[in-house]
């Protein structure tokens, strides 16, 4: 994907993939009733399937395998019918001593993300599987290793998960982070997930591996767990790609672990080794039957999506006239309807995206796509400076309003240029040896001084002037 | 007693379940193991090259439940049945590793 991404050691490549968890935004579990809700009381929002008491049977949430199929649309990959796995391992936080996922046929396979500069990352698959248990570790200060015993709430055992496994085609911690950012994006637009990194409904494992620059193979990669934030995605992608190419370069070699990252240390530390990695001896859930989505199930599902954020920077590139990556911040702030129609209404692009950057950071308010057509208008005629354009904005986001009658409100009025060349003339005779200065030929000092006229007058009109003019009429004075 | 299972992977077997065999344990398992492999190798006696694989005996396909919110059980009574029990939670022994 990427050709020339920036490198964390001189020399060498680093080689990432992404495994993200996300927990779908269904009402109740994947296999129960018992309600998906996060926070609450411990074990409250538990039932027998939850907590794998026997006899307890798993019966598939239908609006579980919709989303799924949402995030597979989304994801451009091919949904097909799909069948779930049981994953066997001894861990206190699965009460049934095994998870049910899928393996071999997952609902979701090969597709693709675009990344707000328009390159591609594979999407290898997308399934379905239940979350586990939370466990809390006590004593030894948290640390998993030192715990005196640990205690476990199920309030998050069996709620619906989609876990979407990314090619290795990313190449730097700023890619990965764009990654998942879209990612994020995606899922919160399709309403698949609320996609918060920070409350855990959200979840990034992440492989690395690194080989001089020009190699074709892949060098051995490590697995790295409980990153918690972006910051921490890029954190632990730049010290893992620094072990990695330490342990080469002085002689030693990559071994296949998983390791755990830790946010305080900022450092990756071992949990196991290929030879300790698990045997989870998948086989065909029994107490499942397949699903095979029907055409008409998937086609209403696709008819249903709604515009996804590649498709809003490439709308609102092509009407600004400018490349996608600086269509995304619009986009990820969820104002490209209203760039997009200002435009239409034949708003200066590049102002609005000036303006909706800078000076819409907390929303759009009471402010509407034909004010802010006419408001940019009267910025670009003249009638108001920049300065005066954002402060009109901002009343717009307050309150609406025709931007007129603002700007009027506010006693911002263009001035007349006759007025504002008198008044400029005034302050040249009244400051001689400025404006000797300001003519002498001496590049500098016209810079220093065309600050101190522009300020002079900026002061002799209360701050009504607009810079740029007064700047055109110190020109015509000097050319004589 | 036929060699479609060996000694090391009844021990392997076991000690991923958890469970601890003796020596004549192991023994015995292996063959008892081995004889249910050989049942189900009767199979290989049918041709089934036009048989498609499935993953479950029923002809079922789409057995799904809507997205609404059952009952709950009651936390006093789920936590009576643990065998040790700290602030509402299930209380276990210390953990190695972490979760896969």
């Amino acid at each position: 994907m990427s050709e020339q991404a920036p490198e964390i050691v001189p020399g060498w490549e680093t080689v990432i993939g992404l495994e993200v968890h996300a927990e779908l935004a269904t009402a109740t579990k994947l296999f129960s009733g018992a309600p998906n809700r996060f926070g609450g009381e411990p074990n409250t929002n538990v039932d027998p399937v939850s907590l794998g008491l026997p006899g307890s049977l798993p019966v598939l949430n239908e609006q579980a395998v919709e989303l799924a199929i949402r995030v597979g649309l989304a994801l451009h990959c091919r949904v097909q019918p799909s069948v779930f796995a049981r994953k066997n391992y001894f861990y206190p936080d699965m009460p049934k001593d095994f998870q049910i996922s899928q393996y071999d046929l997952p609902i979701n396979e090969e597709g693709w993300l675009e990344l707000p500069d328009g390159r591609r990352v594979g999407i290898e698959r997308a399934h379905l599987e239940e979350d586990t248990g939370k466990s809390t570790h006590v004593g030894g200060g948290g640390r998993i290793h030192e715990a005196g015993h640990s205690l476990v709430d199920y309030n998050r055992a069996g709620v619906p998960l989609i876990e979407i496994v990314g090619a290795p085609d990313l190449r730097s911690a700023e890619d990965a982070r764009a990654y998942v950012s879209e990612l994020r994006s995606i899922l919160v637009s399709i309403g698949a997930s609320d996609g918060k990194m920070e409350e855990g409904s959200m979840r990034v494992d992440c492989n690395v591996s690194v080989r001089p620059v020009g190699q074709a193979e892949f060098g051995t990669r490590c697995e790295i767990k409980n990153i918690n934030s972006l910051r921490s995605l890029g954190r632990a992608i730049a010290y893992e790609a620094r072990r990695q190419v330490d342990l080469v370069t002085s002689g030693e070699r990559v071994e296949q672990q998983t390791r755990h990252w830790n946010e305080d240390e900022g450092r990756t530390h071992k949990l196991r080794s290929k030879e300790e990695a698990y045997d989870y001896r998948y086989f065909p859930e029994p107490d499942l039957v397949p699903v095979e989505p029907s055409d008409e199930w998937i086609g209403a599902v696709r008819d249903a999506l709604p515009m996804l954020p590649r498709e809003r920077r490439h709308r609102l590139a092509e009407v600004a006239g400018v490349d996608t990556s600086a269509a995304a911040l619009t986009v990820e702030r969820g104002m490209d309807d209203l760039a997009v129609d200002a435009i239409a209404a034949g708003a200066d692009a590049a102002r609005v995206l000036v303006h909706v950057e800078n000076n819409l950071a907390d929303g759009v308010g009471a402010l509407d796509a034909a004010a802010f057509a006419a408001l940019m208008a009267m910025e670009v005629g003249g009638d108001l400076t920049a300065t005066q354009a954002k402060t009109v904005l901002a009343a717009l986001v307050a309150d609406g309003g025709d931007p007129a009658a603002v700007a009027a409100s506010l006693g911002f009025e263009a001035m007349d240029s006759g007025e504002l060349e008198a008044i400029v003339d005034g302050i040249i005779a009244e400051n001689p040896d400025d404006w000797a200065a300001f003519t002498s030929g001496d590049e500098k000092e016209r810079k220093k001084k065309s600050g101190f006229f522009v300020g002079q007058v900026m002061k002799a009109t209360g701050g009504q002037a607009d810079g740029r003019a007064v700047n055109e009429v110190l020109a015509r004075r000097a050319a004589g | 007693m036929t060699d479609r299972i060996t000694r090391d992977d009844v021990a392997h077997v076991a000690d991923l379940a958890r469970l601890t065999l003796a020596d004549d344990e192991l023994d015995a398992f292996t063959g008892q193991l081995a004889a249910v492999l050989d049942h189900a190798a009767d199979l290989d006696a049918l041709d089934l090259d036009d048989v498609p694989p499935t993953a479950h005996p029923l002809p079922l396909r789409n057995v799904l439940r809507p997205d609404v919110v059952g009952e709950t059980s009651d936390r006093a009574e789920v936590l009576a049945a643990a065998p040790s029990v700290e602030a509402e939670q299930f209380r276990v022994p210390p953990v190695l590793g972490e979760a896969p």
